[in-house]
């Protein structure tokens, strides 16, 4: 990508962020409720 | 379908590549679900008033067919490319929750097996190998960590599969109050409906984002001499076809094999094993049924971050050496585990971790040990020809340990020294593994594609 005009660049790195956060966060907040979940149950085992 | 073409998923220049493990990972968490069937086990039993048996027999077929269909169609997955492939598995893993459900709302244990089993196990196979190749060709200079994000998945899928599908059963179930509830049959059915429904948008969304880097596509200061550097990394390519006529395939194989054949061992036994480790002079067992229950959820991430640690790790030691770590040190922690794991629970949780850790290291290690041998060509189609592997493991591993079972005695009287058989055959195994990966050498010239700078190399007079 190019660096000589600042604005488009600076919006083509806000939508790839924004979307990376998203994408990121769509597979991540599920995943972190299913370890969340299991660890709860792994405390049994050291309770 | 055009939408669905390889060529439309061609990413632009400065494309983010760290946006492409979602989307393997939409995919993968999906189908993970495959690994939480046991929720909705007892239910299913109860509705068709059918054996256990009958019941595990879906998971079973599922699982035959994630192998066949890895295999048969991996070429077609390379060919059209990660979207149609991720779409195609979307309509068969969805179809097979509404096929699925349909059994279950009219009773016919056999639509069910049709539809989960078969329909969804193509589903499973396809939606498996997906974004594999797509991943390795985005992380030519990490491809264990990229294939280890989204194997991940497979294991962690199952962590959200079951707390959620507990859940709906109970807000589906009015009478799920009840003491020694089970689950009805018509509760599970509306489960599979909203699993289908869920599975579908996540799934669309990973097949809708998902892109392949352009031809000649590198990262930003990679150096592909550097990878060549290591004496087993190949910059050649061989065809799927080409791949399973060396012995290194075959080699491969063998080590994927007796790796989830051991690790099934431990996996398909963890809650009763445990209990019997334990077993006092009385009978009873100093494990209750909810620490056991814990040890099977510790198993579970045990197997989900073995999948991203050992996998990433690998791209630093390489591929051969974290293979020897799999069988070579799981050989002998089983052997500890069989002799000495019942001396204290915190030994033998440790041992089973470790071990578990091994077990989901070796799928997510896999393809970027087959990338190494064979090049990115096919490795998508390679790959699923191997889970071949993992359909015989998971026929061998449940046979072997149920077998030996059997002999020792009844379920509920049995002690640590009714498993030492099952577990040391598994050292035996794992000891065949270990030997197979040693013999692992780089792949003969007359099985690499013909590259246009230069002719077909002349038929080596030995293989390597």
């Amino acid at each position: 990508m190019s660096n000589n005009s600042a604005s488009p660049d600076d919006a083509a790195v806000n939508t790839a962020t924004g979307k990376l956060a998203l994408g990121w966060a769509l597979v991540g907040v599920p995943l972190a409720y299913g370890v969340y979940e299991t660890l709860t149950r792994v405390a049994a085992l050291f309770g | 379908m055009g939408f669905l073409d390889r060529e439309r998923t061609i990413a632009p220049a400065g494309f983010n590549r760290w946006l492409v493990p979602p989307a393997a990972l939409a995919v993968h968490l999906c189908i993970g679900q495959a690994y939480a069937t046991s929720v909705y086990k007892t239910a299913l039993v109860k509705h068709f008033g059918a054996s256990l048996t009958e019941i595990g027999l879906i998971f079973s077929i599922a699982i035959v067919m994630l192998g066949l269909s890895a295999a048969i169609m991996g070429t077609w997955v390379d060919r059209n490319g990660p979207r149609k492939a991720m779409f195609t598995s979307a309509m068969f893993w969805v179809g097979g929750f509404l096929i699925g459900s349909l059994g279950i709302f009219t009773h016919q244990l056999w639509l069910v097996y049709l539809g989960y089993g078969v329909v969804g196990g193509i589903g499973l196979g396809i939606g498996y190998i997906s974004p594999v190749s797509t991943l390795i060709k985005w992380f030519p200079d990490r491809p264990g960590l990229a294939t280890g994000m989204a194997i991940m998945g497979f294991g962690g899928g199952a962590l959200i599969a079951s707390p959620v599908s507990t859940a709906l059963l109970k807000a589906y179930d009015p009478n799920s109050g009840a003491q020694g509830w089970v689950a009805s049959g018509d509760a599970v059915g509306k489960l599979f409906l909203t699993l289908a429904v869920a599975y579908l948008v996540y799934m669309l969304f990973g097949a809708f984002t998902i892109k392949v880097p352009a031809d000649g596509w590198r990262p930003a200061g990679f150096d592909p001499a550097k990878v060549k550097a290591a004496k087993l990394v190949t910059t050649e390519n061989v065809s799927a076809k080409n791949a399973v006529k060396t012995p290194q395939f075959w080699l491969v194989w063998v080590a994927l094999f007796c790796n989830v054949t051991a690790g099934i061992g431990i996996l398909e036994q963890a809650a009763p094993m445990i209990q019997d480790f334990f077993r006092t002079s009385d009978g009873a067992s100093a494990v209750s049924a909810a620490v056991a229950a814990g040890f099977v959820g510790l198993l579970s991430i045990g197997n989900m971050a073995g999948r991203f640690a050992w996998s990433a790790t690998s791209d630093i030691t390489g591929r051969k050496r974290i293979y020897m770590l799999y069988l070579g040190v799981g050989a002998v922690l089983y052997t500890v585990l069989a002799l000495a794991g019942s001396s204290t629970t915190i030994l033998y949780v440790a041992l089973a971790f470790l071990i578990i850790s091994f077990y989901g290291g070796g799928f997510a290690t896999v393809p970027a040990y087959l990338r190494d041998l064979f090049g990115t060509f096919q490795v998508g189609a390679i790959h699923g020809r191997l889970l071949t592997a993992w359909s015989a493991a998971g026929v061998a591993g449940p046979l072997i340990v149920n077998a030996f079972l059997d002999a020792q005695g009844k379920p509920g009287q049995l002690t640590a020294a009714s498993y030492q058989p099952a577990l040391l055959t598994m050292v035996a195994l794992l000891v065949v593994g270990f030997v197979a990966n040693r013999l692992v050498k780089p792949v003969s010239a007359r099985f690499h594609e013909p590259r246009p700078d230069r002719e077909r190399p002349h038929e080596p007079a030995m293989e390597a």
